[in-house]
């Protein structure tokens, strides 16, 4: 038996609206931009794919199953411009086949800067999701699955049975992400790992026209699935949600693949679909996988790279978590949801120098024209915050 | 291969680009085998014989003034290029370097401009004919303007102290061309700028070599929308009548195409480029003061933007006071801008040095902080690419040639004084920024060379002397 375990990333950062040293106005987000993007994607992945998955749901009689985490962020924009799609998201809940994730609610870096902000965070969020889909998260993944031993040690201390992580080479060695494992500082909590060329050949290069698999039919990939068996459990499809409809957009036909991608898998008889709480509790930790130091799924590089990789970032994540004490203490409930918002890894992802010269992949939704015009920005609003922490 | 190049300006008699890019572009054609005769007008007015005096040169660059003897071989570096230099006494077409301390003497000499400007015209009348003359095989040629448009003669109003008539010179130079292109062999002529292309048009003519145009600016990048008609018509008909034109930029290919009704199949980018120094790059300097200098550098005009530098100095100064902003250059705008800075009442943050050339270059970059080049209008811009060589961090304004390529800079819209004034405010207050963008802009500074501009300048003169 092979078991898929779907999992898709739903977020969306509060971009920030241009702010200029001389501007003194504590309204730092672009509203205007923000909803404008909420609305098209809405449009083209996310009501179409949550209409999706629930008719698959529904005509797989309960055998189609998949997990999601969304954050904090986006969820306010949908409660603020479309709570259709927060209605969506919750009639998949009520089908009791969809399991939702506890991340950071900010989808923040905060574990590596304050471990008090994480766990704050982390409970805001599961908090959240039980208000929210009725279930309080099991399940634990770190932003952008960043991930290390320490993490999966603060994480099981919180009482989550599972966290996820990217498979990476050189984590894994010559094992296979296809197997449930645990880490070595813990007791019982398990880890599942990306299967990142199953994942990425959905959502990087399925729409690839010059990938030698192009077109790539739901026969051929249910095949790659199928060939799991007998030599692991899972096939651990970890994408964000946006490759349907945006980043595969619809006439790359990935809806149609996907419509028909469940019936493919479970046409043997011996795959079938899994969410993450349920896999732990069918398959056994087969070893530990030991990670000490900081990985993450971006970028080839599959490290903080993307976030931390020049100065100016790890300036700016610096800056704004050393103003942790001055505007917790302030208890102005406005300015320390601002200040966490502000936290969002996308803000230090636009600084990023690493492929900017080749006008690369770090574009999508990118409000900025350079890296370093997100940083000024990013810079001139943090004064803002100080000065409201210090008012004096 | 050998070039017939005919150029207006070569180090160290310069005013501005276009001979620090002859240079550099002939330096590496040598290298890459192609032969050069550069014709050079004996550009020396009474004032860059001065400066020249005083300031101490490098090779290949310290060869004398040329005293009387019609030609000079460089040394060393250029073994393939020969200058010629043409007997004609003429003035900057781009604005005298003079220094500031002259400009009180300017003030006097405005009163002499209305019959410097009679003197001017009636040149004029006599230069229409010669271009006439020489424009007699184009038949596109729009009819020359009879007046000169009030105030907005490409040598620029106020204090500019030019003894002769530039269009004059420019076709006495045009004649001498023509004789001494007789007595030469080669296969290619290549012009930089309008000034030269009479020139080239009257070689070609009586030579029927190929001609390639090199447009290192253009009228409009000059003087805006008003441009003198005069200068535009010869610009148009040496466009029309080159087999191919080379244009600094994607930007200067656009005015060329659309302003000049250029063929675009015909119009050639070629980037201009930077020598960094022998081991690579520039030693950071350790120096630190307590103030921060942030650098103008660069022509003096209303083509530079320099008082849009001010304003937003004026800007920053009410957020910071341990700043500096150093002018230099020299130009027609000069006493503008020194009496616009005691309007703004920033006079005491402000320094204008002059006109600077050689190690004072190389000096005032290594001491700056921050190099902002808010230019109205700027075909390519070298000068960014010079103080990145020096370590230097760069704000560019995106009316600029240069702006297409780099990346690791701050850009800036040259009117949006408030967003120039944010940047420059980031950079002297966030040391992260100054050394992001001074490190990866040494990644920038790779995808220029002279190399490379040479060669491709080279395969278009193998394909046009084999009539492609």
């Amino acid at each position: 038996m092979a078991s898929v375990v779907f999992y898709f990333q739903v977020h969306q950062p509060f971009r920030l609206r241009r702010y200029s040293v001389f501007d003194t106005g504590t309204n730092y987000f672009d509203d205007r931009k923000n909803e404008e993007i909420l609305r098209k994607v809405a449009g083209k992945c996310y009501l179409p794919s949550n209409r999706l998955m629930l008719e698959l749901i529904e005509a797989h009689e309960g055998r189609f199953r998949i997990s999601y985490a969304v954050t904090g962020t986006i969820i306010e924009q949908c409660r603020q411009w479309m709570p259709e799609v927060l209605d969506s998201f919750k009639a998949l809940a009520d089908t009791g086949c969809v399991e939702f994730f506890a991340e950071t609610y900010y989808h923040s870096l905060s574990f590596l800067y304050s471990r008090e902000e994480f766990i704050a965070q982390t409970q805001k969020h599961s908090d959240l999701m039980k208000e929210l889909f009725g279930q309080r998260p099991k399940v634990f993944r770190n932003t952008e699955l960043t991930y290390n031993n320490d993490v999966a040690k603060v994480v099981e201390d919180m009482g989550f049975d599972a966290i996820l992580s990217e498979g990476a080479d050189y984590v894994l060695g010559y094992r296979s992400p296809n197997f449930i494992y645990n880490p070595p500082n813990c007791g019982s909590l398990r880890m599942l790992l990306k299967n990142y060329r199953l994942s990425d050949d959905i959502a990087f290069r399925f729409g690839n026209r010059a990938w030698k698999e192009w077109p790539l039919t739901t026969e051929t990939f249910a095949g790659w699935v199928d060939r799991i068996n007998g030599n692991g459990y899972v096939c651990n499809l970890f994408m964000d949600y946006e490759t349907f409809g945006e980043h595969q957009w619809a006439d790359t036909g990935i809806f149609e693949f996907m419509r028909s991608l469940p019936g493919a898998i479970m046409a043997n008889g011996k795959n079938d679909f899994l969410t993450v709480s349920q896999a732990i509790e069918r398959y056994p930790s087969v070893g530990e996988v030991d990670v000490p130091h900081m990985i993450s799924w971006a970028d080839t590089e599959r490290d903080l790279s993307a976030w931390l990789g020049n100065s100016m970032q790890s300036n700016a994540l610096h800056d704004v978590y050393a103003l942790a004490a001055e505007v917790l203490d302030s208890e102005d409930a406005d300015l320390i949801h601002d200040w966490r918002k502000l936290q969002t890894s996308d803000h230090f992802y636009y600084m990023c120098t690493k492929y900017f010269a080749d006008g690369d992949v770090h574009k999508y939704f990118n409000p900025y024209e350079s890296p370093y015009d997100a940083y000024i920005n990013y810079m001139n609003i943090l004064d803002s915050i100080r000065r409201r922490a210090r008012p004096d | 291969m050998r070039v017939f190049m005919l150029g207006w300006e070569f180090p160290p008699f310069i005013s501005g680009g276009l001979g620090t890019a002859c240079y550099g572009l002939t330096r590496s054609l040598d290298e890459a085998g192609v032969d050069v005769c550069f014709v050079l007008p004996t550009a020396v007015t009474p004032e860059q014989r001065g400066a020249v005096e005083h300031v101490q040169l490098r090779s290949p660059a310290d060869v004398r003034v040329p005293g009387g003897e019609d030609e000079a071989r460089w040394p060393e570096a250029f073994e393939h290029v020969e200058f010629r230099k043409l007997d004609a006494v003429i003035p900057s077409p781009y604005g005298s370097p003079d220094m500031p301390q002259q400009d009180v003497e300017a003030v006097r000499r405005q009163q002499r401009r209305v019959a410097a400007k009679h003197r001017v015209r009636k040149a004029l009348d006599a230069t229409r004919k010669a271009t006439r003359r020489v424009h007699s095989q184009s038949t596109e040629l729009p009819e020359p303007a009879m007046t000169l448009p009030e105030g907005s003669f490409v040598l620029g109003g106020a204090g500019v102290n030019y003894d002769g008539d530039l269009m004059g010179q420019i076709h006495r130079y045009a004649r001498l061309a023509v004789e001494l292109a007789l007595c030469e062999d080669f296969d290619v002529i290549h012009a930089h700028d309008w000034m030269t292309f009479p020139a080239a048009m009257a070689v070609a003519g009586a030579t029927g070599k190929p001609l390639v145009i090199h447009v290192h600016s253009t009228e409009f990048d000059r003087s805006g929308e008003n441009i003198n008609q005069q200068v535009y018509d010869v610009e148009r008909a040496g466009m029309h009548a080159a087999t191919r034109v080379i244009a600094v930029s994607h930007l200067t290919r656009n005015i060329i195409v659309h302003r000049y009704g250029v063929d675009p199949d015909r119009v050639a980018v070629v980037y201009n480029a930077v020598d960094l120094p022998e081991n690579g790059s520039y030693e950071l300097t350790p120096i630190r003061r307590d103030e921060t200098i942030v650098l103008f550098l660069g022509r003096i005009t209303m083509q530079k933007g320099p008082e849009y530098f001010l304003q937003a100095a004026r800007k920053v100064i009410e957020k910071v006071d341990k700043v500096r902003f150093v002018v230099a250059g020299s130009g027609d705008m000069v006493q503008r801008c020194i009496r616009l800075a005691a309007d703004l009442r920033i006079g005491r943050y402000v320094t204008f040095t002059g006109f600077l050339r050689g190690q004072d270059v190389d000096r005032i970059f290594s001491m700056a902080d921050l190099y902002v080049m808010p230019s109205v209008s700027e075909p390519f811009g070298i000068a960014p690419l010079e103080a990145m060589s020096h370590n230097v961090p760069v704000i560019i304004s995106r009316q600029s040639g240069v702006s297409e390529v780099l990346t690791h800079v701050l850009k800036v819209d040259f009117w949006d004084t408030d967003e120039m004034a944010n940047k420059i405010l980031a950079v002297i207050r966030h040391k992260p920024l100054h050394r992001t963008l001074r490190d990866h802009g040494q990644i920038d500074l790779k995808k220029f060379s002279w190399r490379d501009s040479a060669c491709k300048v080279r395969d278009i003169y193998a394909r046009v002397a084999t009539g492609h």
